[in-house]
């Protein structure tokens, strides 16, 4: 009833192509980015904003990327950690260097130099699949947490190999205040979500869907597997690299390699799976999953003055979410941006199923 | 479609619940001491006794004495696992907890360097007893840290005069060799700048061994050591590498007496599975955590005897890290006292009042005494520039069964300490745009 497109008529291709062809979708993205942008800063306190809101954005931003990458185009990796810390690096070098240039472009750039780390880590999968592909992508993980720990040029010379960031500030607005970060991210996170999305829609996303369903078939329709391939290398880890800068430099402020850890790639991965292979708005989920569940159930026996010991706590944290990932994954095991498109066909036919 | 409607309220109830943590907490009256910890992950044998002792003295204050000059401790802990992510959501929730948190001991490296910038603008004390950032012993740039006691340079420095000692004074140190075999993380790395500057004046030649986190997979490191054979090791470790280092050591027939760890390195349950294997390895001790005193009568006293201790197990109750969590909230709780003394005895001291009580700690003997510590530790007096206090240091050694102690004090060389603190305290304040303070008041 309340989800039911009759009469909503397209009369010309720009209609038909829209991202939200439904006017229900798009009231409710407006309505979410009102209160993405207007409510929740209002609203929410320092720590929501700081410690939850902040992290998920940036994490979904990643996921959006190793999405692109695992999702559409087939190529599993586990390398994502490292081309997060790529990212952070290199954004953190150019910061170091030329403090000049403004903190967007760092960031950018930051991503620049972790799509040509992915490209060359990516070559490997013309000609290997599957599973053998994710273990090359590892090579990516280790290589990063060796050059980050042992060639002191890129930290900097840093005494303790540890970098932290100077106060930032982007177009004369400091970005200090919890609400200003969160701002900060959350444009990054919508704008390329937008894009992530209209790639995924044109040409080149079909042409990463059709290597993934079967790059035999599809190279014989033409499409070019190295050109696809490492393209969509190119994009996932631009996006993973300004999602690494954004983590460094906004969430963390000070970091070490160990930051973009093995944990972070498989972390990634978890999200893109059960968030849903295929899907950007599945990456929000997966990310929301992974990063506020375990706050939540952190936070579980301090709201119901449960006198736990923190260590029981922590332990009955990672069973009930290794619980909840199996459950999750036996009850829908396209991700919940599949359970969110069941509901929204229920809703479509509701009352009258069939 | 039954599924789907129980995931949705599933979802619902989770969303629900995290509007709710946004609710702001009441101030009251408690003077709040967050307890950031690391119960499980790989380092959780030095965090469990740490964190039971840094509890039990809060108990205590409030058991024996009813809080500090009438005003209770409230504590929360948080379980940080050692991961810089978590430790700074830990920091996120607790540092305005209850009009504000007296002071962070974020127990990590890692979190240190991660929560020094953002304790800058939330006006809260970083309190890192011999660790974190060793250049913010300088108080005129590192206005909210406080590395009481010592740091990784005073600690390296430390086993320097000791090895120099035993091999017959520090000119005789030329030409000998001594390796560092480090965790491979800041933490791991924070002495090298120390041990280059000694070796470069003393004429040794340090060698250099990272092993990669989290330190269970040594042997090429130690076959490296058979080849090179260095006169002494150092070893930067904690949690599970320590124990696997000896038991390396042991392999190849590096004798454990020539190897000094630091002081994370350096407690019971680092050795005590080893039993003889680890007889005759060095530690280098903050203060003396390797003695008891007063303080430890007292919580049997008050706590254990009433069944309120929080080493539930009694397996942890007196060992060294034990005995060190107990110091890390006693200079919290006094930090607190002196800043009452300033701004009003038994009232509720802001976060800032207690930075200035972090800075203007006098613990004399006679006080340690009265407080229990007169055994366990030296005096420490803090100030404007030296956020350190004091920097004593004592060697422990394995006997087999127990620790100990088998120097006298020792006090780091100023001349390779404080160049290098005032080096990169200025490359840290010029990064970040900090003007020092100048300390006249």
């Amino acid at each position: 009833m309340f989800y039911r497109e009759n009469g909503q008529f397209k009369s010309s291709y720009r209609a038909d192509q829209q991202i939200f062809p439904i006017r229900q979708d798009r009231i409710f993205i407006a309505g979410l980015l009102v209160l993405a942008f207007v409510l929740v800063p209002l609203l929410a306190s320092s720590y929501f904003l700081q410690a939850v809101l902040t992290p998920f954005l940036i994490l979904s931003l990643a996921a959006i990327g190793l999405n692109i990458l695992v999702g559409y185009c087939g190529q599993i990796s586990m390398g994502s950690g490292a081309f997060m810390a790529v990212g952070a690096y290199a954004a953190w070098n150019f910061g170091v260097r030329t403090p000049a240039l403004p903190l967007i472009v760092q960031i950018l750039l930051g991503g620049v130099f972790a799509t040509l780390v992915g490209v060359v880590f990516g070559i490997p999968s013309l000609r290997i699949r599957g599973l053998y592909l994710a273990v090359t992508t590892l090579a990516a993980q280790f290589f990063a947490d060796w050059a980050f720990l042992r060639i002191p040029y890129l930290t900097n010379y840093s005494s303790s190999g540890n970098v932290s960031v100077p106060a930032l500030s982007a177009f004369g607005i400091p970005i200090q205040t919890p609400v200003q970060k969160y701002l900060f991210v959350l444009i990054f996170a919508v704008v390329f979500a937008l894009l992530a999305k209209n790639l995924v829609r044109g040409a080149i996303g079909r042409q990463w869907m059709a290597i993934r369903d079967m790059d035999v078939a599809a190279s014989v329709i033409g499409i070019r597997p190295v050109y696809a391939k490492l393209t969509a290398f190119a994009v996932s880890s631009f996006i993973i690299g300004v999602s690494g800068a954004l983590w460094a430099y906004i969430h963390l402020g000070s970091w070490e390699p160990l930051a973009f850890d093995l944990n972070r790639s498989f972390q990634l991965l978890f999200m893109v799976i059960i968030g849903g292979l295929g899907s950007i708005l599945g990456s929000f989920f997966g990310a929301a999953f992974i990063v506020l569940v375990p706050i939540a159930l952190t936070n579980v026996p301090g709201w119901f003055d449960l006198p736990l010991a923190i260590d029981t706590a922590a332990h009955i944290e990672h069973m009930v979410f290794g619980a909840l990932i199996v459950f999750f994954l036996i009850a829908e095991p396209h991700g919940l941006a599949r359970l969110w498109s069941i509901g929204k066909e229920k809703l479509r036919i509701w009352p009258f199923p069939h | 479609m039954k599924h789907t409607f129980k995931l949705a309220t599933a979802m619902f109830a989770v969303a629900g619940a995290l509007s709710a943590m946004a609710a702001p907490a009441a101030a009251a009256e408690d003077q709040f001491i967050p307890l950031l910890a690391y119960r499980t992950g790989s380092f959780a044998p030095l965090g469990i006794p740490w964190a039971d002792g840094k509890m039990d003295y809060l108990k205590l204050v409030n058991a024996r004495d009813g809080g500090v000059n009438g005003v209770k401790l409230s504590y929360e802990e948080c379980e940080t696992g050692y991961a810089t992510d978590k430790g700074v959501e830990c920091y996120e929730r607790l540092k305005a907890k209850n009009g504000g948190a007296s002071g962070f001991d974020p127990q990590s490296t890692g979190i240190t360097f991660a929560i020094t910038d953002k304790a800058i603008l939330d006006k809260v004390s970083v309190e890192t007893v011999g660790y974190g950032l060793s250049q913010s012993a300088n108080g005129a740039v590192f206005q909210w840290n406080f590395p009481l006691l010592g740091t990784y340079w005073t600690a390296a420095d430390t086993m320097i005069q000791d090895i120099a000692k035993k091999v017959g004074g520090v000119d005789k140190l030329k030409g000998k060799k001594i390796a560092l075999v480090f965790h491979d993380s800041p933490f791991g790395k924070e002495p090298i700048p120390l041990l280059e500057a000694r070796a470069k004046a003393d004429g040794f030649e340090l060698q250099l061994y990272p092993v990669t986190a989290p330190g269970v997979q040594q042997k090429s490191t130690w076959l490296q050591i058979r080849q090179k054979r260095p006169d002494y090791v150092l070893l930067w470790s904690a949690g599970i590498m320590t124990p696997t280092a000896i038991r390396e050591a042991q392999a190849i027939g590096y004798p454990r007496d020539k190897m000094y760890a630091i002081w994370w390195a350096g407690s019971e349950n680092d050795v005590q599975d080893l039993g003889d294997v680890a007889k005759g390895y060095n530690a280098v001790t903050i203060q003396n955590s390797a003695e008891q005193g007063k303080v430890h009568q007292d919580i049997k006293k008050y706590l254990y005897d009433k069944g309120q201790g929080t080493d539930t197990d009694g397996k942890y109750f007196g060992t060294i890290s034990y005995t060190r969590g107990l110091m890390i909230s006693m200079l919290q709780v006094e930090a607190i006292r002196a800043a009452q003394e300033k701004y009003g005895k038994g009232k509720h001291m802001t976060p800032e009042q207690v930075r200035w009580g972090f800075e203007h700690l006098d613990l004399t003997q006679d006080r340690l005494n009265q407080l229990g510590f007169g055994e366990i530790m030296r005096p420490v007096k803090t100030s404007c520039e030296d956020h350190m206090g004091t920097d004593w240091a004592r060697i422990i050694q394995w006997d087999g069964k127990k620790f100990k102690v088998v120097s006298d004090w020792y006090q780091s060389d100023k001349k390779f300490v404080n160049p290098l603190v005032k080096e990169l305290a200025a490359k840290y304040a010029k990064e970040k745009n900090i003007t020092p303070r100048t300390c006249k008041d």
